[in-house]
């Protein structure tokens, strides 16, 4: 094995058992910041170790004992409570009689801490951004650089993100604590929503120059699996679970072999990914059975199970799609939203209803520079056999298109408007 | 990355109860973890099928080969960061194997799936 082989090894092994390490490690140390240090210089203890002396043969164990170590140095260093010392001095007694092998760590159930841990991490306190880089990298176990690969930014941005995070964190007493009650469901709310930012993060980078772009939805999807597992009564948790699977499931239909993106209707639907869309469709059912189907998530999963489950883009269920959109602007006012109401309105019962949506749209601030409003707007005006107006509506589209393709694609639907209005 | 596990024992005893046992626990922390998304057991190989073209011949050779009731070997997929990481699942899973039901033996064999 060569050392740079190793090392991806070790990290692995460390990766397997960082949510044990640091779950366990803030436990004892009551401070999920300083955990997570910690956890990560054991991290470096076996990078330091191992390629001398081999993977142990319980790497686990090996990890557990030495953060522990680390942990309990620190609370000596600190002159910690002398109670807090002598109990932890104990435990680890204990365990170094019976160290910690693999089937102890698969009876330890850490789901509370892990809870208490993402909900540190996601502290409505910090930025989106700061959440969003704590997220992967005390749940995830991402390293620093590999988070700053994936959003594209420089290592030492990512890096004073976390610091200064963590240090917030620790200066606001917010360190170790679970929300409980009403609270919980509040703050699930920010937990849910940098999960939802990873993942897009991930999912709206068209062609991923690095593999850690669409890592990032993998470890969206992972801590929403989590989520659900250990927090398995929020509706919402289960509704963005099943968004996030039913996205993921067209990621390979995505592109074209150029890397050119493709539309939903466009898309080969033998690509999606069954096992996925089959996971999407468990999930999206809990969130209903938990009375959570008129969700912010579980509505938008539950308009993409209508594309899943239709096997041409001819089958979609349009009335139960506009009807889904109907539901979701009842309990969110966003004009992007509304505007895609007007598309399914516009399969379902015809351009005339839809366009009096899109109308009802035009001053919209928001939508000012939007391009697919005027690209919706095009499209019904054109099935309404009202061309120029199509044709007005296009050319503006496309003078609004930031994406080459998009531009060309409008102006050529603006000469076929001018060339229909002509003929007519 | 995603990782189809085939599991493959050199031999048709059953696993013991502390072995099943062990692997549940370890299956259901990876669910808990995320990292797995579906997982079956097979019955042996012997009672299976096979279906091959060879020499531009197609021909099926059926199953069963020898009577074995016993429900033996699984697949297993799993979401994963890298093959470095599938490897270390596999390790562990092995592992887990070794340590309940001395004595056995088999293959877990570690195949990354296609695409993105």
């Amino acid at each position: 094995m060569t050392s740079a082989d190793l090392h991806r090894t070790i990290v692995s092994v460390w990766r397997i058992e960082q949510p044990r390490l640091i779950t366990s490690l803030s436990r004892m140390l009551r401070d999920v910041p300083l955990a997570e240090d910690l956890t990560q210089e054991t991290l470096l203890a076996a990078l330091e170790h191992w390629p001398a002396t081999g993977v142990p043969e319980k790497p686990g164990a090996w990890l557990m004992a030495t953060a522990k170590r680390r942990a309990l140095d620190h609370l000596r260093r600190g002159k910690m409570l002398a109670r807090k010392h002598d109990m932890v001095a104990s435990d680890m007694e204990q365990e170094q009689q019976a160290m910690p092998d693999l089937d102890s760590a698969l009876d330890d159930d850490i789901g509370d801490e892990l809870l208490r841990l993402i909900f540190t991490a996601c502290h409505p306190l910090l930025s989106r951004e700061a959440r969003a880089a704590l997220a992967l990298r005390m749940i995830c176990g991402l390293t620093t650089e590999e988070i700053a690969r994936a959003f594209l930014l420089p290592a030492a941005t990512i890096s004073q993100r976390i610091v200064r995070a963590k240090r917030t964190l620790s200066e606001s007493g917010l360190a170790y604590e679970t929300p409980s009650g009403e609270q919980l469901s509040e703050r699930l709310a920010s937990v849910l929503e940098v999960v939802y930012l990873i993942f897009n993060e991930g999912y709206t980078a068209a062609r991923g120059e690095h593999w850690l772009r669409p890592q990032l939805c993998h470890e969206a999807l992972r801590m929403g699996r989590v989520l659900t597992s250990i927090a398995p009564h929020e509706p919402e948790a289960h509704g963005l679970l099943a968004l996030m699977e039913f996205n993921a499931s067209r990621i390979a239909a995505r592109t074209d072999p150029a890397g050119e993106p493709v539309l939903l209707l466009e898309q080969n639907r033998a690509l999606w990914d069954q096992l996925q869309i089959r996971r999407g469709m468990l999930a999206l059912a809990r969130a209903g059975e938990l009375n959570g189907a008129d969700g912010f998530y579980a509505l938008q999963a539950a308009i993409i199970a209508c594309h899943a489950q239709a096997s041409t883009a001819d089958e979609t269920d349009w009335p139960r799609i506009s009807g889904l959109y109907a539901r979701l602007a009842a309990i969110i006012r966003s004009p992007v939203i509304e505007l895609n109401r007007a598309v399914a309105v516009g399969m379902a019962e015809g351009p005339e209803a839809a366009l009096a949506i899109v109308d009802n749209l035009a001053q919209e601030p928001a939508l000012k520079n939007y391009h697919l409003l005027g690209s919706v707007r095009g499209d019904l005006l054109h099935r309404l056999g009202r061309f120029e107006e199509a044709r007005v509506a296009f050319e503006a589209a496309a003078d609004l298109a930031g994406n080459k393709r998009e531009q060309e694609l409008l102006r050529r639907r603006a000469v076929e408007a001018g060339t229909a209005a002509t003929a007519s | 990355m995603r990782f189809m596990y085939i599991v493959t024992p050199a031999h048709t005893v059953p696993p013991t109860p502390e072995l099943m046992n062990a692997v549940h626990k370890l299956a259901e922390r990876e669910i808990k973890a995320g990292r797995m998304l579906d997982s079956g057991a097979l019955t042996p190989r012997t009672s299976g099928a096979q279906v091959r073209i060879t020499n531009g011949e197609l021909s099926v050779i059926d199953g069963p080969f020898v009577e074995a009731k016993e429900v033996i070997g699984g697949y297993a997929i799993f979401e994963l960061k890298d093959k470095q990481e599938a490897v270390a699942k596999a390790v562990e899973f092995m592992q887990v194997h070794r340590d309940h039901m001395p004595g056995w033996e088999g293959t877990c064999e570690v195949r990354a799936f296609a695409g993105p």
